[in-house]
């Protein structure tokens, strides 16, 4: 059934819309859909993740056996016996965390399942359950993909502070990649700490604010963050995206990695 | 400053019914509200339309203009062109009854549903203490003005009929998340809000959020933190164990 | 004829305001099968328009605050006009009234001792308003109607239906109350309406009704009331018998919106002078300094320094005189504008952007901010507002019985809310109203109540012929022919009252205003409508005519008798108050086919609350043949 149900004011366009509503779920998908054939294609690709110091925010940690010589920052417990590309060993947590975010699943059910495609615009699904049913009550593990979310975060913001580093591994230098891999890690602990789940671990769950008062103060912190969610969804999903790009770039010898000193 | 507009208006109840036309004066600082009633005055007397304050506070001039649910009285005609047709519709998720009056009853039997404020054992009025700050998510959702236009826009039960069975939709979310919220409140809302109002059907797309004349943030303030206390209590293995071992009681 | 729909209930409430709901929830809790009728859906009453709070001596923000003091204030603000009674019950009963709403749910914003915060306000010596931002009334009504819900889930409990005691016929219209005279004086015995939403009727069987109409507004141009203040409970109670009084007590809010058209009248909450909005006209000057009455200066400061000071220590100094009672501040807003002074609009400035800083507008007054940003495109937090007077609130109203709310002259009605007289005397203080709903509300319930029980086996009976006449009238405007369009008889209507028994009257133009609403008579009578009976406004319109009609004229009438001004009463040719007309109230009957008014004198007030207040005050309102009277009373 649809909008058209029975007893309502019968109206046959699916939408009286005048604007362009449909921009809004386009934009997202033409993104979406960039950022996920990039992200593909440089995951399984396995080469061009690591020149000292830099290393794609893809490959981090690089777990396998077949890592580049001095990427692990972890070692290797993964072993041998796995041979595609090392990224895959570890993307499902940061791609879960995305999938499962609450900001994420209103853009893409709203783009890629058209559920609604805009407000007051007509879906074209004959059925509805929302997230009643698997695999969408998967959902609800969104917390736990925030909490391996901050030890990725952690293990990025080491590698960028690794990158305070010359290509000998000497400290006390800085290039334009130690920016690109702190900007990059910045992003996500934003995109982390704004996210609904952390807000509620914060404080969210509390009735009683006024006998916590330190977590009301976080709670309120977050909260504050939480109303940009959306934006630093976007900016990070960009940024790890280009810190990849860069790191690939240097890796592959088609630019040099600036150093200001 | 004077203009004359070009207006699309549904008209008929439900045995059927469609778009009438009709040109008619604007003039300045008018909102679509003005612009009905003055075809009521003029050129239609019997145009039904639903509405009482006129100020945005009491909900009851609910409609559809350019297929955007919106309050007629909070629709200032400057926001369209002169030579724009202006369409107003009644809202599409209820049943009509005429013109652009519907049937809401829908949300008074769902608001039937959600049993009431539960005081707390043993405090007399007047001994009542709470901390503002204890009480401001809740007070938020209680600047609601029941125009059920994010009822209206929910496309859980717009575009699928079937669903309003088991949907107590965005409304009745918030009233939800006031109670659960309440520092007072003696009753525990998690549960209920999952299995008997389907809280799970949402897929917080957010159009309750985006058409409240109030500004309440419906989906980030009352939607996402109720998903979010109901997977406290039904799917987070960890909390689950925590409260069996009974090192976090009431949560 | 077609079979009409028959409820039977013990009581029915006319009206889903405050007052109303109050009224119903108390009915139902005394056992009673209650009814509620209103013309809006269910939680749209007016009531929700209410900003600024409920008065009630709770103490909770300043100890010195009793009942005394909130008495004191409320016949101070009525001009000594008041029902001493109902201005006693209420100032005694509101903190209760109000502590019984957070059983039910309420949330009011907080003291730091967690109790509930409280405001000041025009005409309270005290912080006094238990407040919700600036969104007081709606709070208010979204709780009594959960509470009415939580009553139903009971009912449902007990006996699987929701509506088994307590029911809202919401989008109904009562038009006749049924009387039963059988044995004589009239008894209630039921109601005659119609479902809008079907234009169907409907008869309700009933030995008691409650009206909790609300008022009149709706008889003016320039108002902040809603279509629905229609004055349908004056009407309904006057045609049935019962009596009207102090209707020429008309208050205009001194500060409701004057552009965009569309939106004039509608209003600005006191809490907005409250929390440090300032009065100006087009020279910059804040000229509710010259406009303090001499009864007031005492209370008031005189110097923009103290009152600038007041605002962060209200104990040592005397309060800005744009908190005068609402009367005041409207007369002095009114005689600006004539005197060429008034804003671009028409009207006056109101500044609040200068004194506080935007976040804390916000958050104090978030819908004043959001209904100017909306409707007007002014952002109060950096500009002032333009206000004027509009019309806001009837003192007068049925005449009722204090402790049971009986309406005199016929048996078995009963009114509380704004529909009722005499709780506020010639001026009603703001933050009364709600508290006024609440208390009265209550009372109604159990006066209804009680009244049931007194009846019990002698219940009246509503006769075919009640039932026939109600319907013929009804649907006499779709056999008229040639009348005129609803509209236009009301937009008409508006204007006259607007023009000549406004904020400022005089004898000329009130007898002028009684000639032309005579000529009404036969128009409203000929009304004309077209269309079915479905959801039809210009039938609903025609229909609610007649109590429009009835009402204005007995406000010009009442007003054109009054030869003084007292609080909602403004008449330039009889400018003084005047301590002989203190001592009587305007009572108003309907006879034939208008209103008569004769005088009656005022209940007197007891020595033990008269001695509440200082005798040079007294002297101020009282002549002296009265004061020599109470000298052994005890007046201090």
């Amino acid at each position: 059934m649809s909008v058209t149900a029975p007893g309502r004011a019968q109206i046959a366009a699916k939408t009286l819309r005048t604007d362009k509503w449909w921009l809004q779920p386009l934009g997202t998908v033409a993104v979406l859909l960039s950022f996920i054939v990039y992200a593909t294609w440089r995951a399984f690709e396995g080469a061009h993740y690591f020149t000292e110091p830099l290393i794609s925010p893809f490959y981090s940690p690089c777990l396998a056996t077949s890592c580049v010589e001095k990427s692990s920052l972890l070692g290797t417990p993964v072993g041998a016996w796995w041979t595609l590309s090392p990224a895959l060993l570890i993307l499902v947590f940061p791609l879960g965390f995305r999938m499962t975010c609450y900001y994420y699943r209103k853009a893409y059910y709203r783009s890629f399942w058209q559920s609604p495609p805009a407000c007051a615009v007509g879906e074209p699904h004959k059925k509805y359950t929302g997230e009643t049913r698997q695999p969408l009550l998967l959902q609800n593990s969104h917390r736990y993909f925030f909490y391996i979310g901050l030890v990725f975060n952690t293990l990025l913001t080491i590698d960028g502070f690794l990158a305070f580093r010359d290509h000998e591994g000497n400290w006390g230098h800085m290039s334009v990649g130690t920016l690109v891999l702190l900007t990059n890690a910045t992003l996500l602990w934003l995109y982390s700490l704004s996210c609904h789940s952390c807000r509620h671990a914060m404080g969210g769950r509390l009735n009683h604010f006024s006998k916590h008062p330190l977590r009301y103060k976080m709670w309120t912190l977050v909260s504050r963050l939480n109303t940009h969610h959306p934006k630093f969804a976007w900016f990070s999903l960009i940024g790890v995206a280009l810190a990849d790009y860069y790191v690939r770039c240097v890796a592959t010898g088609a630019i040099s990695d600036f150093y200001f000193f | 400053m004077t203009y004359t507009a070009k207006f699309r208006v549904w008209r008929g109840d439900d045995t059927g019914g469609g778009l009438v036309d009709f040109a008619v004066e604007v003039n300045e600082g008018e909102v679509v509200l003005d612009i009905i009633h003055r075809l009521q005055a003029t050129q239609a007397p019997d145009l039904a339309v639903r509405w009482n304050c006129k100020a945005g506070k009491c909900g009851s001039c609910s409609a559809e203009v350019n297929g955007l649910p919106r309050l007629m009285c909070m629709t200032r005609m400057n926001t369209f062109a002169e030579d724009e047709v202006v369409t107003v519709t009644p809202l599409r998720t209820f049943p009509v009854i005429r013109d652009l009056v519907t049937n809401v009853s829908f949300n008074y039997i769902k608001a039937r549903q959600i049993p009431a404020f539960a005081p707390p054992a043993g405090v007399a009025p007047g001994d009542y203490r709470m901390q503002q700050v204890d009480v401001q998510r809740s007070q938020e959702f209680r600047k609601c003005i029941e125009c059920f236009l994010c009822q209206n826009t929910c496309h859980v039960i717009r575009d699928h009929e079937e669903n309003k069975e088991a949907f107590a939709g965005p409304r009745m979310f918030i009233r939800l998340a006031e109670l659960d919220m309440h520092p007072l409140d003696s009753k525990d809302r998690k549960v209920e809000a999952q299995e008997d109002h389907g809280l799970g059907m949402c897929n917080i797309t957010k159009c309750c959020t985006e058409v409240c004349p109030e500004h309440i943030k419906i989906t980030d303030n009352a939607i996402i933190p109720m998903k979010e206390r109901v997977v406290d209590v039904k799917y987070d293995p960890l909390r689950w164990l925590g409260s069996k071992i009974g090192k976090r009681p009431g949560l | 004829m077609s079979q009409i729909e028959r409820h039977s209930y013990d009581v029915i409430v006319i009206g889903a305001g405050g007052a109303g709901l109050r009224a119903a929830i108390e009915a139902r809790s005394r056992g009673l099968r209650t009814a509620i009728v209103c013309k809006s859906l269910f939680g749209k009453a007016h009531t929700v328009m209410a900003e600024g709070g409920i008065a009630a001596a709770m103490g909770n923000v300043n100890s010195n605050d009793n009942w005394q003091v909130h008495f004191r204030d409320t016949m101070r603000g009525g001009k000594f006009l008041n029902n001493y009674r109902m201005a006693e019950l209420h100032a005694k009963e509101a903190p209760q009234r109000v502590w019984e709403l957070e059983t039910y749910g309420a949330l009011f914003d907080r003291t730091k001792d967690g109790k509930i915060s409280q405001r000041n306000f025009g005409g309270h010596e005290y912080p006094r308003l238990a407040h919700v931002g600036d969104r007081t009334g709606l709070e208010l009504i979204r709780t009594l109607q959960q509470k009415v819900v939580s009553l139903q889930q009971e009912d449902f409990a007990a006996t699987g239906d929701y509506e088994s005691h307590l029911k809202v016929f919401a989008e109904c219209s009562i038009t006749d109350l049924l009387l039963d005279e059988a044995s004589g004086a009239p008894r209630i015995a039921g109601a005659f309406g119609y479902w809008r939403e079907t234009g169907e009727f409907i008869v309700f069987e009933a030995p008691a009704v409650i009206l909790a109409t609300g008022g009149i507004g709706k008889s003016f141009k320039v108002t902040s009331n809603s279509w629905e203040y229609t004055g349908d409970g004056h009407a309904l109670a006057a045609r049935s018998g019962s009596r009207l009084i102090n209707m020429e007590f008309v208050q205009f809010h001194p500060t409701g919106m004057v552009w965009p058209p569309s939106v004039k009248g509608i209003l600005v909450t006191e809490s907005v002078r409250g929390d440090g909005g300032v009065l100006t006209n087009s020279e910059g000057r804040r000229f509710m300094f010259d406009y303090i009455p001499d009864v007031f200066k005492k209370q008031y400061a005189t110097t923009e320094e103290e009152a600038d000071r007041w605002y962060t220590d209200p104990d040592n100094n005397k309060r800005p005189p744009e908190l005068l009672p609402r009367d005041e501040v409207a007369r002095a807003i009114n005689s600006e504008v004539k005197a060429g002074r008034g804003s671009p609009h028409g009207g006056v400035f109101l500044d609040v952007s200068k004194r506080l800083p935007a976040e804390t507008i916000k958050a104090k007054l978030p819908s004043m901010y959001h209904q100017f940003k909306e409707l007007a495109g002014v952002d109060i937090t950096a500009e002032p507002m333009e206000v004027g007077p509009t019309c806001h609130y009837v003192m007068g109203g049925v005449e009722v019985d204090p402790d049971s709310t009986a309406a005199v002259g016929v048996a078995g009605l009963f009114a509380a809310g704004e529909v009722a007289g005499g709780m506020h005397g010639s001026n009603r203080l703001g933050g009364n109203s709600l508290s006024d709903l609440l208390v009265f509300g209550h009372r109604a319930g159990l006066g209804a109540a009680d009244y049931l029980q007194g009846i019990a086996g002698s219940r009246p009976s509503v006769t075919p012929q009640m039932v026939a006449t109600a319907e013929q009238t009804a649907l006499q405007p779709f056999h008229n022919e040639g009348g005129e369009n609803p509209y236009t008889i009301h937009a008409e209507l508006q204007q006259t009252m607007n023009d000549l028994v406004g904020i400022i009257r005089n004898g000329a133009e009130l007898a002028e205003a009684i000639a032309r609403l005579d000529s009404f008579k036969e128009r409203v009578r000929a009304v004309k409508v077209t269309g079915g009976r479905a959801f039809n406004p210009g039938w609903h319109l025609a229909l609610d005519l007649p109590n429009l009609l009835l009402v204005s004229e007995a406000l010009a009438r009442a007003a054109l008798m009054r030869e003084e001004s007292r609080g909602g009463h403004t008449r330039d040719d009889f400018p003084g108050m005047d301590n002989q007309w203190r001592q009587v109230n305007l009572v108003c009957r309907a006879e034939g086919d208008g209103i008569a008014v004769e005088k009656q004198p005022i209940p007197v007030i007891p020595s033990e609350l008269l001695g509440l207040f200082e005798v040079s005050e007294l002297e101020k309102y009282f002549t002296s043949a009265e004061l020599a009277g109470l000298s052994t009373g005890g007046a201090q």
